[in-house]
C-alpha cells in the first residue's frame, strides 16, 4: 500500500516539475565539479547533524550505563551499606557461581528459552501457514488473535496466575469438569508443574509474534515458485521443505535470533506469575537478577549477573550467526 | 474430498486457536465484573449471575487510578513523540546515504538489543538521581525515548527505503532544500509508517515496568505498571480489583494494536528483510 502511494505521488510530482527539471540540468553543467565537492561536504554535515542526537542519547543513556555497570560488578555495592564501597575483584562472580540458586536459574533459563521458543515457533508457523491463503474475515481474525503481542509480560503473568490458581482457578475447574483430573493441581506451587505453567503462559504470549512475522514472509513468496513446484508434481510436504522454508529462511533466522534474546532477558512474566518460586524452581537468570536488585539492593551481585547474561547473549549471537551463515540474516 | 478435509481441518484449528487466545481475556474481563462473593464461590460461574462495576469503583476510590492512567498516557505519548521526532532524521539519513560509519551505527543499534536493560538499571538510577529526576515523569520520558531509538530508527529506515528517492530529488530540483523536501514531500507520504512506529513505541512505553518501578515511588508520579506492581503486594488476593486494573491496563494497547497492526507488521518485516 505504501509503495503504491509513494509511486503515484512521485509520478504526479514529475509531471508537475518536468520543465524545470530540464532547465536545472543544463545550468549544472559548467560548474559541476565545484558544486559536487561542496555538495559532498555539506551532505556529510547534514548526515552527521541528523545522527547527532541519536548517537549522543544512545551513548549516554544506553552504552555508558552498561559499561559503568561493569565496574559495579567488581565492587561490594549494596544498598545496605553504600558509604564504603570497595573493589573486591572477582568476589561477586565467585559468590554467584557458588550460589545453588544461580546455578538453578542458569539451568532453568535454558529450559525456559528452549521450550518457549520451540513451541512459539511451531505454533506460530502453523498459524501463519493456515492464514496464508486469503479467506473472508481473515483480517478480523488476525486482529482478534494477535493482540497478545501488545500486552506486557507482567500483565500476562498476572492473568495466568489467576487462570492457574489452585483453589478457584478456571483451568483446574475445566480439567475437573472434563474428568481429566480428580483433584486440583497446584500449577504454580507444585514443583512438577511450575515450570510447565510459566512456559505455557510464555508460549501463549509469543505465538502471535512468530505468526505475524512468518505470515508476512509467506505472503512475499512469488506465486511462480509454487507453480514450478506444482509442475514438478511436488507434494505438500515437499513444497514446505523445498520451497517455503528456504524462501523465508532469512526471516526465520532473524526472528528466532531476536526472540531468544527477548525471552532470555525479560524477567517480568516470571516476576509477576511466580516470582521465581516455588523454591527458585522457576527462576531464570534475569528474574534472579531482578530479585537481587529489587529485593535486596545487592547491586554489585546484580551487576555480576548482568555481565554473565551479556556474555551468554554475545556468545549465543556469534554462534548463531556463524552456524546459520550470517549473510542470510537481515541486518536487524 | 481431500481438499474438503484440509479446509475443515483448517477451520477447526483456527477455531481452537481463537478460543485459546481469547479465553484468558474473556476470563479477566468477566472476573472484573463479578461481585466479590461470586469470584471466590465454587462452582465457578462461567457467566456471572449479576454484573457489577464495583471492582472498578473500588479501584478509583481506594487509589488514584485516574492519576496513574493519566501519567501512563502522558509518558507514553510524550516519549513516543520524542522518539519519532529524533528517529525520522536518523532513519532518513540511514536509508538514503551510504557513508563512512554507516555500518558501525547500524551495528551499534543492533548491539543495544543484546544488552540486558537491567544491567544498566543501577547506573541509570544514579544518573537520574544526580539529575534530580527520580520521581519525575521526565525520567521515564527520557529513558523510554532512548530505549526505543534503535528500533524506531530501523523501522522508519525501512519505510523510507520504500519511497523512491526520485520523489525528493524532484522536489529539490524544484528549489526545495533537502530538509524542506523531507518534511513537505516525503513525510506526508510516509504518515502510515510513522503512525505505526509511534504506536509501537507507545505500546512499549505503556507496558514498561522495571525502569518505572526503579525511578518512581511517589503517588503523584506512578504509572499504571508501577501501581499494578504495588497492588500485587497490597491486595494480593483481591482478584476482583486486580482484574479490573488489569483490564484497564490492557484495553488501550489492544485497541491501538488492532488499529495499527497492519502497518506495524509492514514496518517490522521491512526492518528484518531489507539489507
Amino acid at each position: 500500500m505504501l509503495v503504491v502511494m509513494g509511486g503515484s505521488a512521485a509520478h504526479h510530482f514529475f509531471n508537475k516539475g518536468g520543465l524545470k527539471f530540464m532547465e536545472t540540468n543544463v545550468k549544472a553543467g559548467s560548474t559541476e565539479n565545484k558544486a559536487k565537492k561542496s555538495r559532498f561536504s555539506s551532505q556529510l554535515w547534514f548526515i552527521w547533524l541528523c545522527l547527532l542526537p541519536v548517537i549522543v542519547l544512545v551513548l549516554t543513556f544506553t552504552y555508558y550505563p552498561v559499561v559503568r555497570g561493569i565496574t559495579l560488578a567488581f565492587q561490594d555495592y549494596n544498598l545496605m551499606h553504600v558509604k564504603n564501597v570497595k573493589f573486591i575483584g572477582f568476589d561477586n562472580f565467585k559468590t554467584i557461581f557458588h550460589d545453588n540458586q544461580f546455578i538453578l536459574a542458569l539451568k532453568n533459563s535454558l529450559k525456559w528459552v528452549f521450550y518457549s521458543l520451540i513451541a512459539q515457533f511451531i505454533l506460530g508457523f502453523i498459524l501463519a501457514l493456515v492464514l496464508n491463503k486469503p479467506f473472508k474475515g481473515r483480517g478480523i481474525y488476525q486482529g482478534l488473535v494477535f493482540y497478545s503481542w501488545a500486552l506486557s509480560g507482567f500483565l500476562i503473568g498476572l492473568i495466568f496466575k489467576w487462570l492457574y490458581n489452585s483453589q478457584i482457578g478456571v483451568i483446574n475447574d475445566l480439567l475437573l469438569r472434563a474428568g481429566i483430573i480428580k483433584t486440583r493441581i497446584g500449577f504454580l506451587s507444585d514443583p512438577h508443574w511450575a515450570m510447565f505453567s510459566v512456559i505455557s503462559a510464555n508460549v501463549w504470549y509469543g505465538i502471535a509474534f512468530f505468526a505475524i512475522m512468518l505470515l508476512a514472509a509467506l505472503q512475499s513468496i512469488p506465486g511462480e515458485l509454487f507453480e514450478a513446484a506444482d509442475i514438478d508434481g511436488a507434494g505438500w510436504l515437499r513444497k514446505l521443505f523445498n520451497v517455503i522454508i528456504p524462501y523465508i529462511m532469512p526471516t526465520i533466522i532473524t526472528t528466532t535470533l531476536l526472540r531468544v534474546i527477548w525471552i532470555f532477558s525479560d524477567p517480568t512474566l516470571i516476576y509477576s506469575m511466580t516470582n521465581g518460586g516455588p523454591a527458585g524452581l522457576t527462576n531464570i537468570v534475569s528474574s534472579f537478577m531482578l530479585s537481587k536488585v529489587f529485593g535486596n539492593g545487592e547491586y554489585g551481585l546484580g551487576s555480576a549477573v548482568g555481565i554473565v547474561m551479556m556474555i551468554m547473549l554475545m556468545l549465543y549471537t556469534i554462534f548463531y550467526l556463524f552456524a546459520t551463515k550470517s549473510e542470510k540474516a537481515g541486518d536487524f | 474430498m481431500q481438499k474438503k478435509l484440509l479446509v475443515s481441518a483448517k477451520v477447526v484449528y483456527l477455531a481452537l486457536h481463537a478460543v485459546v487466545m481469547l479465553f484468558p481475556l474473556y476470563w479477566i474481563i468477566i472476573t472484573s465484573l463479578k461481585p466479590q462473593k461470586q469470584i471466590f464461590s465454587s462452582p465457578i460461574h462461567y457467566w456471572p449471575e449479576t454484573l457489577t462495576f464495583d471492582n472498578y469503583k473500588k479501584l478509583f476510590e481506594f487509589s488514584n487510578f485516574g492519576v496513574y492512567i493519566f501519567n501512563s498516557l502522558l509518558v507514553s505519548i510524550a516519549a513516543a513523540a520524542c522518539v519519532i521526532a529524533i528517529s525520522i532524521l536518523s532513519g532518513y539519513v540511514l536509508a538514503r546515504f551510504k557513508f563512512k560509519g554507516h555500518k558501525h551505527i547500524m551495528f551499534g543499534f543492533f548491539l543495544t538489543q543484546m544488552l540486558p536493560g537491567i544491567g544498566a538499571l543501577i547506573v541509570l538510577y544514579k544518573m537520574m538521581s544526580s539529575m534530580h529526576l527520580t520521581n519525575h515523569l521526565a525520567s521515564l520520558v527520557l529513558i523510554y525515548t532512548v530505549g526505543s531509538i534503535p528500533f524506531s530508527t530501523i523501522m522508519l529506515r525501512g519505510f523510507f527505503q520504500r519511497i523512491p528517492s526520485s520523489l525528493e530529488a524532484a522536489a529539490m530540483i524544484d528549489g526545495c532544500s533537502r530538509i524542506t523536501a523531507l518534511f513537505r514531500v516525503i513525510i506526508p507520504v510516509m504518515l502510515p509508517g510513522i503512525a505505526a512506529t509511534f504506536i509501537f513505541a507507545f505500546v512499549n512505553n505503556w507496558n514498561e515496568l522495571i525502569m518505572a518501578v526503579m525511578f518512581i515511588d511517589s503517588e503523584a508520579s506512578k504509572t499504571l505498571p508501577v501501581a499494578m506492581n504495588s497492588f500485587v503486594m497490597k491486595f494480593d488476593i483481591d482478584w476482583g480489583a486486580m482484574s479490573a486494573g488489569t483490564v484497564l491496563s490492557v484495553i488501550p494497547t489492544i485497541i491501538v494494536f488492532a488499529i495499527a497492526q497492519r502497518f506495524i507488521v509492514e514496518g517490522l518485516t521491512q526492518g528484518a528483510e531489507k539489507g
